[in-house]
């Protein structure tokens, strides 16, 4: 209120001046530029939300992926909930709380099919998790079934998955169920536990929940009649060595589970940890508790630690042993390589754009046709084009041997190595360096240079103290340009660079389609971005980015 | 790259009865295949979807070149929540990793799979090559060296350690830019027993005693990362000698008969075969399974050898082999699996490489880098 008000005094202090419908020309006038200012957004709404889709959305998307690590977290949260009390200065594997919690997880890890994945995830950290996970995925039932055996030989009631509903379940669950089971085209009635049996046998009725939930949403088959999972008997059994008072219970089951209950003290166990070691002893490995308890935290630092050669050792952050390293090495060769890419297209292309310049126009758009013609080829061919050139059995090479220059047997190598890298890449970038430098050059009127001359300046000090200067906006850009496209570049290096030539970016497509590893993927992708960004400020900062001109 | 074959049939009454047949069968009448490209998926074409497809009418059958990159591929597709592929054509050990993911469909082998023409099962008749739940194994590939019989004199190499051996067979030699199978041949000529190459690569020394072989010959070599890449190195003449598929081989020899032949020594065993990506609607996974039934039966997979130097995946087939189609050659003898050939390999150990891949493969690219 108190903004309008100010507004209709501001109006009224300069309001001597009014539109044809009585509001005064200032009010009128942001009105007017406001409706134009939407005008323009609505114009470049499309591209706002085409770049927003596009760019935006994927990289932040990136960013994520390189810190996210929800995977273990939720997959083994029990076990991670007793493995904090685990010390690992002690250097003993964690006990048996942490394995039975273990076994609790994996148990619907497996059911789900999601402990390969996390398997998969680890194995990243530490070799030897995925086949872990594989093969505890296979032989875990064994534990179980130890208990289950025992329950099902003593009484064959408990075999029947329905006879579990009947015991757990309210009657009217149990109709309800039936109900759908004939019509089944709506959703299952949810279950509904004996509220008597959740207080006598907490964790059975617990586990049994886990189990209802996973069969009723995921499965989505009939849950009375589904024979339960081996780790509800141990639950069971559990629940019963503790001797809850069961002589009020009825309905059905009742005294199935009384003369259980008396008769489970007979029972063989076996301790989950002796389990978990028999279907692999690496479950008694400390480094494997230990990447586990690292790699518990919901978000990590452990892809761009790995993305900059280091990893999460016991004290924190470390080095990598010598013989893994390599990003480090290969993100410097990125960089140093784009620069003399660079420098050559500066070197290559600065003639042909004073040439495109200063030759008659007929002569001049000749050449210009052949500056552009690459771009018209398609970039696998071009590259492609070069190994027939450069190879050792190549047209160069053929050439000079023929020439006599080069010995048959000492053939030049220029291909598979960085200078092939080099030489494709100059030439494939050459178009975006010549350009910028064409448009700016066009720009500075010949008559300063005739100005200088005529005052006595010799060629070199004209070109040099006149020309040259007016022309470092093209540079500029032209440098700016071919840099941050070299250092993302995949194709060319892949195919023309042998193993001392490739950058960055093969690394980023192993891991992206290869390794599948896409956390580290996003990490060296996420640090390339930084290292572009921070080389753009550094720039801005030394030349002025107001010095960069693509044209005018 | 996509490209459709489409079977439509004009008259009016095959089109009643196409839509009859979809109706009555719930199958969907479009199938997106994806495979290799190239010489591979002609032959299946060849073999598999051309037949069935001319016993049903108005199908349409969608193949995709995109089995390279396929495990990237359908994973994304999942998280998207849309999977356009409705089979997938992958090397075992892609398959496992999609069947760990939990982006392939575990199947019933002796169900969905037709028995064998011997009366086998089809677990039986697949035997030890069920290598994982979500696998259909389709073909034995191998991979192994090819050399130029020109620069080689009089003494071609008969035994893997030849790429090892400049002084005999001086000249460049191309293996594949990754540590598997480099690392077992390297252990294999360093004297390591075959045996225990396994055992021996697990360990720290094991990794650096291959490096260390590997490094006598490492400015010799020039890194292949495409299957095409050897066969056009050795057509060159830029390589002596040079690792790839054994099919590619087969077409550089036969086919365009250029100065190339075969060391079968230590060659690899792979396979490469079916998966079905999880979640698929009704009528399209009922659409492939009928597929599949065909696709996979004895006579079939003995057929597609007619197209294409790749061993049978299912024993009952390998008596049925026969010339090939277009060269009129007998094929039994290229077959990787043939005992001529089959004297001396080694089976790819999946579960070995799905542990260490990473690990190896890190060592492998700091050693490449250095």
């Amino acid at each position: 209120m108190a903004v309008i008000a100010k507004q209709e005094d501001d109006s009224k202090q300069d309001g001597l001046i009014l539109t044809a419908d009585g509001m005064s020309l200032k009010k009128s006038l942001a009105r007017s530029l406001r409706m134009q200012k939407l005008r323009a957004l609505m114009l470049i709404l499309p591209l706002l939300a085409f770049i927003l889709i596009t760019f935006i959305a994927p990289i932040t998307d990136m960013l994520f992926r390189s810190v996210e690590n929800q995977i273990v977290r939720e997959t083994l949260p029990r076990t991670l909930n007793e493995l904090q009390y685990w010390d690992l200065s002690q250097k003993k594997a964690p006990g048996e709380t942490v394995f039975h919690a273990l076994y609790d997880d994996l148990e619907i890890a497996i059911e789900r099919k999601v402990h390969t994945r996390l398997g998969t995830r680890l194995n990243y950290e530490q070799t030897g998790f995925s086949s872990l996970f594989r093969r505890t995925g296979r032989n875990l039932d064994a534990i179980g079934k130890i208990w289950q055996k025992q329950f099902e030989e003593f009484d064959p009631f408990w075999k029947k998955g329905e006879n579990w509903a009947n015991l757990l379940m309210t009657s009217d669950w149990i109709n309800n169920a039936k109900e759908w089971e004939k019509t089944s085209d709506h959703l299952q009635p949810p279950f509904v536990l004996k509220p008597e049996l959740v207080n006598l046998l907490p964790k059975t009725t617990e586990a049994y929940s886990a189990f209802a939930r996973y069969v009723q949403l995921e499965e989505n088959e009939a849950l009375y009649k589904k024979d339960p999972w081996p780790g509800i008997y141990i639950k069971l059994y559990q629940d019963l060595i503790s001797e809850p008072d069961l002589s009020a219970l009825s309905g059905m089951g009742a005294d199935e589970l009384r003369s259980t209950a008396q008769m489970v003290s007979t029972f063989e166990t076996i301790s989950f940890k002796d389990g978990f070691l028999e279907i692999d002893k690496d479950w008694g490995e400390i480094d494997i508790w230990r990447t586990i308890q690292v790699y518990a935290s919901s978000y990590t630092s452990g892809y761009f630690l790995n993305a900059i050669d280091m990893q999460n050792g016991p004290d924190g952050p470390e080095l990598r042993p010598e013989n893994e390293r390599i990003y480090i090495i290969l993100f410097m060769r990125t960089l140093y390589m784009s620069l003399i890419i660079t420098f050559f297209c500066i070197i290559l292309g600065y003639p042909v754009a004073w040439l495109l310049v200063n030759i008659p126009t007929r002569k001049s758009n000749l050449l210009m046709i052949l500056v552009l013609l690459p771009f018209w080829t398609s970039l696998l061919v071009r590259t492609s084009a070069w190994k027939v050139m450069l190879q050792q059995q190549g047209v160069i090479n053929d050439i000079l041997v023929w020439l006599g220059l080069v010995d048959d047997a000492a053939r030049l190598v220029m291909i598979n190595n960085q200078l092939g890298t080099i030489i494709a890449m100059t030439h494939i970038l050459l178009p975006f360096m010549i350009l910028p430098m064409y448009s700016v050059m066009q720009t500075i009127p010949p008559s300063y240079l005739r100005a200088a001359k005529s005052l006595g300046a010799t060629n070199w000090t004209a070109f040099w103290r006149v020309y040259f200067p007016q022309t470092i906006p093209g540079i500029g850009a032209g440098s700016i340009l071919v840099f941050i496209l070299s250092i993302g570049y995949y194709i060319t290096p892949a195919i023309v660079g042998g193993t001392s030539g490739v950058f960055i970016s093969d690394r980023i497509a192993y891991h992206i389609s290869s390794s599948l590893n896409w956390g580290l993927g996003a990490a060296l992708g996420t640090i390339l971005l930084g290292v572009v960004i921070l080389l753009y400020f550094a720039y801005d900062k030394a030349v002025g980015i107001d010095n960069v001109k693509l044209g005018g | 790259m996509k490209f459709t074959i489409t079977f439509l049939v004009s008259s009016a009454l095959s089109l009643a009865g196409s839509i009859g047949f979809a109706n009555e069968e719930g199958m969907a009448d479009s199938m997106t295949v994806v495979s290799w490209g190239g010489a591979y998926q002609k032959s299946q074409q060849r073999a598999y979807s051309e037949p069935y497809a001319a016993k049903h009418d108005g199908l349409t059958v969608i193949w995709d070149e995109s089995s390279a990159e396929a495990v990237a591929k359908l994973r994304a597709m999942n998280e998207a929540g849309n999977v356009t592929w409705d089979l997938v054509d992958a090397v075992a050990a892609d398959a496992i990793r999609l069947c760990d993911e939990g982006l392939a469909m575990e199947i019933n082998h002796d169900e969905m799979l037709a028995p064998g023409d011997d009366g086998s099962t089809a677990t039986e008749d697949f035997g030890d090559l069920l290598v994982s739940d979500c696998f259909i194994p389709q073909i034995v590939y191998s991979t192994t060296f090819g050399y130029r019989t020109d620069l080689v004199g009089n003494t071609p190499p008969e035994n893997v350690c030849a790429i090892f051996d400049l002084e005999t067979y001086p000249g460049k030699r191309s293996l594949e830019k990754r540590p598997v199978n480099n690392m077992e041949w390297a252990l294999l000529c360093d004297g390591v027993e075959k045996d225990n190459l396994y055992d021996v690569l697990a360990t720290e020394e094991g990794q650096n005693q291959a490096l260390a072989k590997l490094d006598t010959i490492k400015d010799n070599v020039v890194w292949w990362s495409a299957g095409a890449d050897t066969p056009q190195l050795l057509a060159d003449g830029e390589v002596v000698i040079g690792s790839t598929y054994n099919g590619r081989l087969f077409s550089v020899i036969e086919e365009q008969g250029q100065p190339v032949s075969m060391l079968w020594d230590a060659q690899v065993f792979d396979l490469d075969g079916w998966i079905i990506p999880t979640g698929l609607p009704e009528d399209r996974r009922a659409r492939v399974v009928d597929f599949l039934r065909f696709a996979t039966d004895t006579q079939r997979l003995a057929d597609q050898a007619k197209f294409i130097s790749y061993g049978p995946a299912r024993a009952s087939s390998a008596p049925l082999i026969g010339k090939h189609a277009d060269l009129g050659i007998e094929m039994a003898p290229h077959m990787p699996t043939d005992p001529a050939n089959a004297k001396n390999t080694i089976l790819f150990n999946y579960e070995f490489w799905a542990d260490y891949r990473d690990d190896i493969d890190a060592k492998f690219q700091a050693w490449l880098a250095r």
